[in-house]
């Protein structure tokens, strides 16, 4: 049997090919760094992209189409983890594209930045990877030690450090509570697999007190994880002071991320127990959908509006989580690659949008844009629409699959309290339409980039419109590669 | 004629595609862009041509069909087809937008290629919206209407132009969201979202109620009824000229459009038991928004209280067909009141969308709408004064114009059902005369009233034609409606065979 042996085979390892490598890469990537100084930074950049590129190569070479366990049960590799990785390594790569100019003038284009990056990307593959507990918690630290510290990357700006101290305090409670739940549930199932949890749940062997004790504390790890209310102080804050390119490094991926853990830990390991955490999150999910919405009205900074339209996002995301249903898995995927690509716009414009001096965070710096560029307005408009989820972008039908999901399991209330608050949120995401369009500009000189950059953030923006015509794709790859 | 393969998508897609050419070619380019505009809109009025004359009258099956996979997990198709219901609505439709580009053709000078595009991608979105013949399809064209008509009057619009656009996008969006929750869980009953099958399915009385509710939420605020009509005259004062055409000539019509093909054969037990709710708020709307327009001094607003008063029509005589079917025990009388809201539905496209027209006419002149700012325009005007008389009249309902045959089979059809019913939409031939005539008093006739007016130049060549059209239309619809009725005739009898067969 695997893992029984002390000695690894290849076999016992190769499904974990592209954790290695990303690992790897990271250290060349620091001893390039180290040996060559700051001459050799434009390589470090390449180099960093070209390790994403090659993660995706081996992760895509090394993909079977079935279940492989390796490692005692401790590392997964599935095909829902193949494509939560490739979204994954994408979303980081286009966000550190859109970042380069911007970390560039202001000289924060080091390459432990690149390195923190690369290791974020690392946790987050573990948790997709997470065959058991202790693999998820693994990954969660790596992850969200990496985003502590790139938050507070600037070392000269006070509220980045102010953000990334409240990251950090909260982010360790979140994961002391998670690990608590960890250990009551190894406690009362005797076992830190995922297989084996699900297995005792399922034979109804743990006892229902000691199994729900478990469950709250590791529902608040994931909620906490993920940002929904009432565990989502960290996020508004996090985002508003970090810088904008590390806001849009933690608002992409490490979502795919937070999806992963949910559906391993409560869909795999605790699917039998779905009563019992249903109830829970229902809560957590009209509290998000509610109060991200609500208050991101009042917002007067992009990154603290988009941050609590996150807030509201994860609400429905949690939709389709909490109906336990294939189709909610799968409703749930969907929205959550469909809100990285449109996250990763909407920061991708606010970065081009951002000079030497100037940061383009506040909403009026988008007055009369459609005046300026009219493409990127455009593409801007776009992206709103989609986060309103207004047809024809993708937008629409994330939202369509998660409210499909809860009628399905007869919590119609909760379906139209999810519309009525996506009228509600339509209204700030209006309003930064009408500052493109409505308004006129404030100021009026043509706005620099890079062809590169320009390019990257017009196929996101169409990806939103294309993939809102035609999602069919995005939505079988969804329900193909779920159990 | 032979018929074009895949005409609706023809309808459909050529004004969106032809809508992205002139973006493209911006502003710099936009005489070019204008006659792409021109052409676009006119190639679709000549692609109703076949429609209508390879429209097979005797069926009410759906016509034309293009039926493609598209969601396959969800089951949504590319499903088009038309009936003798959405048929003139989308030549009502491809009738209008050229008129609309002919109209802003020098006017629009702030950024005009995205004026031009918005138009044309709305009209391909509202041909769709009534080719539409699976429901996911029908919803994500509804909504997407949304983008450009906010557009629309957000860059192009009058002083409060924001706060109109806003309230407009909202008001209708939660009216939206709500029927959407609605079709999904007819999805999750019935395993499809193809209207027709939707229409054939059986559900209890409850689900129905909830049903009915939830589409009334849409429909209700896009026709709209009183008292969620307050979103219509922000939107209409503030919107340019071509929005306000566009917006009552066809945007409210969807919402008539929409209790035809959605509430009534979906929930026909919870229509019979809630026709109540509609027809009241039909008669308030009738005598008391007509009592509202009385007292208007902006003449959009006026035009567009009266607008509120004779959408009024389509609801009371869409849903007066349970009564007259109680009151006589006759099914055939029934559908006269379904007549009358289809021909009061293409009628007030025109004529509302030439009333919108003349405002623009004087508006470009004068820049105000303002009635006391007029007076005596037919001094100075009389080939203008002419037609606004002309179109007066036929908001008024004066036979001959097509304004009489839906109001009078209307009016006719609810005296079948209950005489007070009659005697309130009665009303309105007496309201709809005050304010239309005093309108045309102060405005047209009487002295020249101040010097603005006495400068004003009559119509040019360009505003001539679009209301010499319009006006075509208006007199050729009150003498000879048989064509239209003729139309419709199979559908709505099967409608109304819908209606009356329980789903329980």
């Amino acid at each position: 049997m695997q893992g029984t042996h002390m000695v690894l085979t290849m076999a016992d390892v190769l499904p974990a090919g592209a954790e290695i490598f990303v690992a790897l890469a990271a250290c060349v990537l620091l001893l390039v760094d180290a040996l060559g100084g700051g001459r050799v930074r434009g390589l470090v950049f390449l180099l960093a992209i070209a390790s994403l590129a090659g993660a995706a190569w081996v992760t895509s070479a090394i993909a079977a189409p079935g279940r492989t366990v390796i490692l005692g049960g401790h590392f997964v590799a599935d095909p829902m983890g193949t494509v939560l990785k490739l979204f994954a390594y994408g979303a980081a790569a286009v966000s550190l594209l859109y970042s380069r100019d911007y970390l560039e003038r202001r000289d924060l284009l080091k390459g432990e930045y690149l390195v923190l990056a690369l290791f974020a990307v690392l946790g987050i593959q573990v948790i997709v990877s997470a065959g058991s507990l202790l693999t998820l918690y693994l990954g969660i630290e790596i992850m969200s030690l990496s985003l502590y510290a790139m938050v507070a990357f600037d070392r000269e700006d006070g509220v980045a450090a102010e953000a990334a101290m409240k990251y950090f305090v909260l982010g360790a409670i979140a994961s002391g509570a998670l690990l608590y739940g960890i250990s009551i549930l190894y406690g009362v199932t005797g076992s830190f697999l995922l297989d084996g949890v699900a297995a005792a749940v399922n034979r109804g062997e743990a006892p229902a007190i000691g199994l729900l004790l478990a469950l709250a504390f590791i529902v608040v790890g994931v909620a906490f994880k993920f940002g929904a209310v009432p565990f989502h102080m960290w996020l508004p804050d996090v985002y508003h002071g970090a810088r904008t390119p590390v806001t849009l490094y933690v608002a992409a991926a490490p979502k795919i991320a937070s999806f992963a853990l949910a559906m391993r830990v409560l869909a795999e390991g605790l699917g039998g127990a779905v009563a019992a955490w249903q109830d829970m999150l229902v809560v957590l999910a009209a509290l998000s959908m509610i109060l991200g919405n609500v208050v991101a009205i009042a917002q007067p900074n992009i990154k603290r509006m988009l941050a609590y339209s996150t807030i509201s996002h994860v609400g429905f995301i949690l939709l389709g989580v909490l109906a336990g249903t294939a189709a909610g898995y799968r409703a749930a995927m969907f929205y959550t690659l469909t809100y990285v690509i449109m996250t990763t716009a909407s920061f991708g414009v606010v970065l081009w949008l951002s000079r030497a001096g100037f940061e383009a965070d506040a909403l009026d710096d988008y007055k009369g844009l459609n005046r300026r560029n009219p493409w990127f307005a455009f593409v801007m408009l776009l992206v709103m629409f989609g986060l309103a989820g207004v047809p024809p972008t993708v937008g629409f039908w994330a939202k369509v699959q998660v409210i499909a999901a809860v009628v399905n399991v007869d919590l119609t209330w909760l379906a139209a309290l999810a519309v009525v608050m996506s009228v509600v949120g339509a209204y700030y995401y209006l309003r930064i339409v009408k500052l493109m369009y409505f308004d006129e500009p404030t100021e009026t000189g043509p706005v620099e980039s890079k062809i590169a950059v320009r390019l990257m953030l017009s196929v996101n923006g169409l990806a939103i419109l294309v993939l809102g015509l035609y999602p069919g794709m995005l939505l079988r790859l969804c329900e193909h590669v779920l159990p | 004629m032979a018929t074009p393969a895949n005409l609706l998508s023809w309808l459909v897609w050529l004004p969106v595609l032809a809508g992205f050419v002139v973006l493209l070619l911006g502003d710099r380019r936009i005489a070019a862009g204008r006659w792409v505009a021109l052409a676009a809109t006119l190639a679709t009025l000549a692609l109703c041509a076949p429609l209508w004359d390879g429209f097979d009258r005797t069926t009410a099956e759906l016509q034309f069909v293009e039926r493609q996979p598209w969601v396959g997990i969800l089951n949504a198709w590319y499903y088009l087809g038309v009936d003798g219901i959405s048929m003139p609505l989308i030549v009502l439709t491809a009738f209008t937008t050229p008129l609309v580009v002919v109209a802003a053709w020098s006017s629009i000078e702030k950024r005009p290629a995205q004026y031009f595009a918005s138009f044309l991608v709305m009209e391909g979105l509202m041909i769709g919206v009534f080719a539409a013949a699976d429901a996911l399809l029908f919803y994500v064209l509804w909504e997407a209407m949304l983008i450009p008509m906010f557009l629309i009057i957000g860059i192009w619009g009058g002083s409060r132009r924001v706060y109109a656009t806003i309230k407009f996008f909202l008001y209708t969006f939660l009216g939206s969201v709500l029927m959407l929750v609605a079709l999904i869980w007819l999805y999750l009953q019935g395993g499809s979202y193809e209207i027709a099958y939707l229409q054939q399915m059986r559900i209890g009385m409850t689900a129905q109620v909830l049903i009915f509710l939830a589409f009334f939420a849409a429909f209700a605020v896009k026709v709209p009824m009183w008292p969620v009509h307050t979103w219509l005259p922000d939107a209409h004062v503030e919107a340019p000229t071509g929005g306000s055409v566009i917006l009552a000539a066809i945007m409210l019509k969807m919402g008539g459009y929409g209790f035809l093909r959605f509430s009534l054969p979906i929930a026909p037990d919870a229509s019979r038991e809630l026709d109540w709710l509609v027809i009241t708020l039909s008669l308030v709307a009738i005598a008391y928004i007509g009592f509202v327009a009385l007292a208007q001094r902006d003449m959009k607003k006026l035009i567009a209280y009266s607008s509120i008063a004779h959408m009024g029509f389509v609801t009371l005589g869409s849903f007066i067909a349970y009564d007259i079917w109680q009151a006589s025990g006759a099914v055939a009388g029934a559908e006269m009141g379904l007549d009358g809201a289809m021909v009061q539905m293409v009628s007030h496209g025109l004529v509302s969308g030439a009333l919108f027209l003349c405002v623009g006419v004087l508006y470009d002149r004068l820049h105000t709408r303002d009635i006391s700012a007029y007076g005596g325009v037919v001094n100075t005007m009389p080939v203008f004064a002419f037609f606004a008389v002309l179109f007066a009249m036929a908001n008024a309902g004066l036979p001959g114009t097509s304004g009489f045959v839906g109001e009078f089979l209307v009016i006719v059809s609810s005296f079948k059902a209950n005489f007070w019913y009659a005697f309130v939409a009665a009303l309105t031939l007496i309201l709809g005369a005050a304010y239309t005539l005093l309108l045309v008093k102060r405005v047209i006739w009487g002295e020249v009233g101040n010097d603005g007016v006495a400068s004003l130049k009559d119509v040019n060549a360009r505003e001539f034609i679009v209301l010499a059209a319009l006006a075509v239309a208006v007199i050729a619809l009150g003498v000879w409606p048989a064509p239209l009725l003729d139309v419709m005739r199979p559908t709505l009898d099967a409608l109304v065979d819908q209606l009356m067969a329980s789903k329980l």
